[in-house]
């Protein structure tokens, strides 16, 4: 707030309309912005968020209404022009070269010359090196970003738009990829590019950040604003409120439940990355019947390629993996999931979870469709198939409530509930869901929470993977936490400490 | 979305028949620019074609014949690339299946019906055996389809010129097999038309006696046949759904327990398997026999133009491989007529394919609203 001049309003978006054919993605939204605000648009995932900052930045024309910046009205018809008015985005997922350096990346299509064409590498290095002085964003100029973590190319991004001359700055989903470390650093990245009289709109739907990063908070919902906040005046609580039109539980209800037997055990399991390193290295748990196992740790631990040798997608090198008793390594995905029972919420929804293509009906068969009654010897019974969509969109409310949409015309948080009615209806034994909220809005996340503890309660035996600690400790009965590819300990949620797995999942120790 | 008026934006915005429809009117405007520059009259030269393809009942018999090889070819390429796979091999295939027909047609003494079923079906085989190969290296060593079948089209060929070359195959000195026997051929009273009474009804009756001139042949019957079967198969059987599954997102049908590297080989298997199929019915119905090839026919490739027009689907395949072989079998004509370069016709083939492939860019010119 310190940073504020009220007197510049940096950004004014009056009245702004977008429709798309007969659907109205922003209804009259107003917004202003100071110099050396953070202001941050708070929505559902389909709320309007992402189309009002395309607008800003030129990406879409807006159907109506008006924006200045500085005070002087701009007709922003494309991203140049909107660069050119020192507005600069760093879009969710990132928009490098991978296999350029840094400061490549950064002067791509505004190369510094030596005249007729020639670069001067030499000196657009030490011109980025300057910008990240300036503004505390620590990179390596020479660095290939192929070989950067996500939080550092999130730096490069954001320095790309700096060394265009942006004075505000759109982050969509700024903190959707990076560790809580990252996050941290961020926040302190932002501070000093306030402090120097930046603006930053950060589009997100995690309070928490909220919080902790913005100043000013617009909400939206369908399409529409809500209104506009500060943010030290309000509570989470309300903010999601208002976000969803509803009152949200952060704290997911659980009744006790006494575990049953094993279901799954793990012993001395080492699995190797797609690079030959043993990134899952001795490791050992056990997963009870109506339990939930939480397994918390910073991403790149092993946890995907855990999960890749538990459900058959990866091979395992070494030790061993009991369902019921019996090995299961090294078996197929197909003889895990119909055989061995175990359901599978994929930690990447785009890469495994759905095929975009196919309609909602055929992803909710992408196990059984050779079972009947959707299928009769080789021919899939198509009516049986929609009706079971039908059934499954009702009963775990995905919308819009049409069995014939191609899988990627609904929103992130409608694709999850997808993937969730396929792998409960298919009712596993046991359920891993990986990262199985990530993306979603805080109603979503409520919803999945919920769902998985009706899954233990039922006598599932259910694994939970994130990276999010809060998420952890919320859900699990107990958390294992991973580093380096081993379980360094597993506690009791109800008398785990926030403080204590955050430094074992640093590799601190007990 | 609702939509006002008749819906016309709609066909033409989202349908892919009016897209393609738009793009055949602009190919065939391209091409008449071509002519024009070139010094002949369009009109005349279109005139020309559409004199040529049905002006008689022949003309129209010898379309469908030109057409009956394009359309299964056309399915072979469409239905790989609906599972994900593009198979520029459908020449070598074709080769592969004309060849395996040649042969069992030429050295099997066998009853009528069984032995064109017999040669067909070994054609099928064989050339599902050649697909099968680029499917399994891409599988098994990750070798790309396009790279391996552009290899094996080359294979093919020279196995197929090097098969004529045989004491017991190939008639020697004239670059040419002997033609298969008549208990393996399909064309309607091929015999009977060289008869007495044959030759006496074709000069009393005018118009089937015009189609009988042509080599009529029930090959159309099996490609409209083979085009239904790829439509069923694609998206009414389980088969179907795990191939496309595995064409549009192969690690999310690795997940769901598919088994991916086998779908890939059997997907072109069945491609190849349909490629041979258009080779043999040539060789049954119209050729008869096989020739030293210099260079490839093409039947393959003009596939590839076939499944792209019919935007991949069967009864797509079917109409795109009318209109190609209309246009390959009119478009000679303009040689005579005006005089005009029968590449003409490849230019406005091309073209087609172009404005196809632009979706995008045919909602512009039409001056529909970006979205």
């Amino acid at each position: 707030m310190e940073f504020i001049d009220f007197s510049h309003k940096a950004v004014e978006m009056i009245d702004i309309v977008k429709k798309f054919g007969d659907f109205t993605a922003n209804d009259r939204i107003n917004l202003t912005v100071h110099r050396g605000e953070v202001h941050a648009l708070l929505g559902e995932n389909g709320a309007g968020k992402t189309t009002l900052m395309n607008i800003l930045y030129g990406l879409y024309r807006p159907s109506g209404g008006c924006i200045r910046i500085d005070g002087r009205p701009v007709d922003i018809k494309d991203p140049i022009t909107a660069i050119r008015n020192g507005i600069g985005m760093v879009h969710q997922h990132f928009m490098l070269v991978e296999p350029f350096t840094v400061t490549q990346n950064i002067i791509l299509g505004n190369e510094i010359t030596k005249g007729l064409g020639i670069l001067d590498l030499g000196r657009a290095e030490k011109e980025v090196a300057r910008l990240s002085e300036q503004y505390g964003l620590a990179v390596d100029p020479k660095a290939l970003v192929q070989d950067l973590s996500v939080g550092s190319q999130q730096r490069v991004e954001i320095l790309k738009a700096l060394y265009r001359g942006a004075q505000i700055l759109i982050l969509d989903e700024p903190t959707a990829v990076l560790t809580p470390h990252e996050i941290g650093e961020l926040v302190i990245i932002i501070r000093n590019l306030t402090g120097q009289g930046k603006s930053i709109i950060m589009i997100t739907h995690k309070l928490r950040e909220i919080k902790q990063m913005a100043d000013f908070c617009t909400i939206i919902r369908q399409g529409r604003h809500i209104n506009t906040v500060d943010v030290n005046q309000v509570t989470r609580a309300e903010l999601a409120a208002r976000m969803v039109g509803r009152d949200i539980s952060f704290k997911v209800t659980k009744q006790d439940r006494t575990p049953g037997e094993i279901v799954l055990e793990i012993q001395d399991l080492v699995v190797k990355d797609s690079r030959g390193i043993r990134v899952v290295n001795g490791l050992n748990f056990q997963l009870k019947r109506g339990e939930i196992l939480g397994i918390a740790g910073v991403d790149g631990n092993g946890q995907t390629e855990l999960i890749e040798a538990l459900t058959g997608l990866r091979k395992a090198g070494a030790g061993s993996i009991r369902v019921h008793g019996k090995d299961v390594m090294n078996q197929t995905p197909g003889k895990m999931i119909h055989v061995h029972k175990i359901g599978h919420i994929p930690e990447d929804r785009r890469k495994r979870g759905l095929i975009f293509e196919f309609d909602v009906a055929e992803n909710l068969i992408l196990e059984t469709y050779f079972e009947p009654p959707f299928s009769k010897g080789f021919i899939l019974n198509h009516r049986i198939i929609q009706a079971h969509a039908q059934n499954l969109m009702e009963k775990f409310d995905v919308r819009p409530r049409d069995p014939k949409l191609p899988a990627k015309a609904l929103s992130g948080g409608n694709q999850q509930k997808m993937i969730i009615a396929r792998e409960v209806t298919n009712d596993p034994d046991i359920l891993i869901a990986a990262q199985p909220t990530r993306g979603l809005d805080v109603g979503a996340v409520e919803y999945v929470h919920q769902t998985l503890v009706a899954e233990r309660n039922q006598g599932k035996a259910v694994l939970l993977v994130s990276f999010e600690l809060d998420e952890i400790l919320n859900v699990s009965d107990r958390i294992a936490v991973i580093f380096e590819g081993k379980i360094v300990g597993i506690l009791n949620a109800d008398t785990a400490d926030e403080q204590q797995i955050g430094l074992m999942m640093a590799g601190g120790g007990l | 979305m609702k939509v006002d008026g008749p819906g016309l934006e709609k066909i033409f915005s989202n349908g892919s028949l009016g897209l393609t429809m738009v793009a055949v009117i602009l190919g065939f405007l391209v091409g008449a620019v071509v002519l024009l520059v070139a010094g002949f009259n369009p009109l005349e030269a279109y005139m020309a074609i559409l004199k040529g393809i049905f002006s008689k009942p022949k003309y129209m018999s010898y379309v469908i014949i030109y057409s009956t090889p394009l359309i299964i070819t056309g399915l072979s390429v469409a239905f790989a690339l609906r599972t994900g796979l593009f198979n520029i091999g459908a020449e070598g295939q074709y080769i592969v299946g004309a060849m395996t027909a040649a042969m069992a047609g030429y050295f099997f003494h066998l009853p009528m019906v069984v032995h064109v079923l017999v040669c067909v079906i070994l054609a099928a085989l064989a050339a599902g055996m050649w697909g099968g190969i680029a499917g399994y290296i891409k599988a098994r060593f990750g070798v790309h389809e396009v790279i391996s079948t552009i290899m094996l089209n080359w294979i093919a060929l020279y196995l197929s010129n090097w098969a004529v070359t045989l004491k017991s195959f190939g008639k020697q000195g004239t670059g040419k097999s002997y033609a298969i026997r008549e208990t393996a051929r399909i064309d309607l009273f091929g015999e009977w038309k060289i008869t007495e009474p044959g030759i006496e009804f074709m000069r009393s009756h005018s118009f089937l006696g015009d189609i009988l001139k042509s080599p009529v042949n029930i090959g159309i019957l099996v490609a409209i046949i083979l085009a239904v079967l790829v439509w069923i198969v694609l998206n009414k059987t389980t088969l179907g759904y795990e191939l496309r599954a595995v064409g549009f997102n192969p690690h999310a049908a690795e997940y769901a327990g598919i088994n991916v590297n086998q779908s890939i080989i059997t997907s072109m298997v069945i491609s190849g398997g349909l490629a041979g199929t258009a080779g043999a019915l040539q060789v049954l119905g119209v050729s008869h026999r096989i020739a030293k090839l210099a260079a490839m026919e093409g039947y393959g490739f003009d596939g590839i133009a076939v499944s792209l027009i019919g935007n991949n689907t069967g009864p797509g395949s079917v109409l795109a491989g009318f209109l190609f072989g209309g246009l390959k079998y009119g478009g000679s004509k303009i040689q005579d007529v005006v005089g005009a370069p029968t590449e003409v016709i490849n230019i406005m083939v091309g073209t087609i394919i172009l404005f196809v492939a632009m979706p995008g860019l045919i909602r512009l010119l039409l001056g529909f609203k970006k979205r």
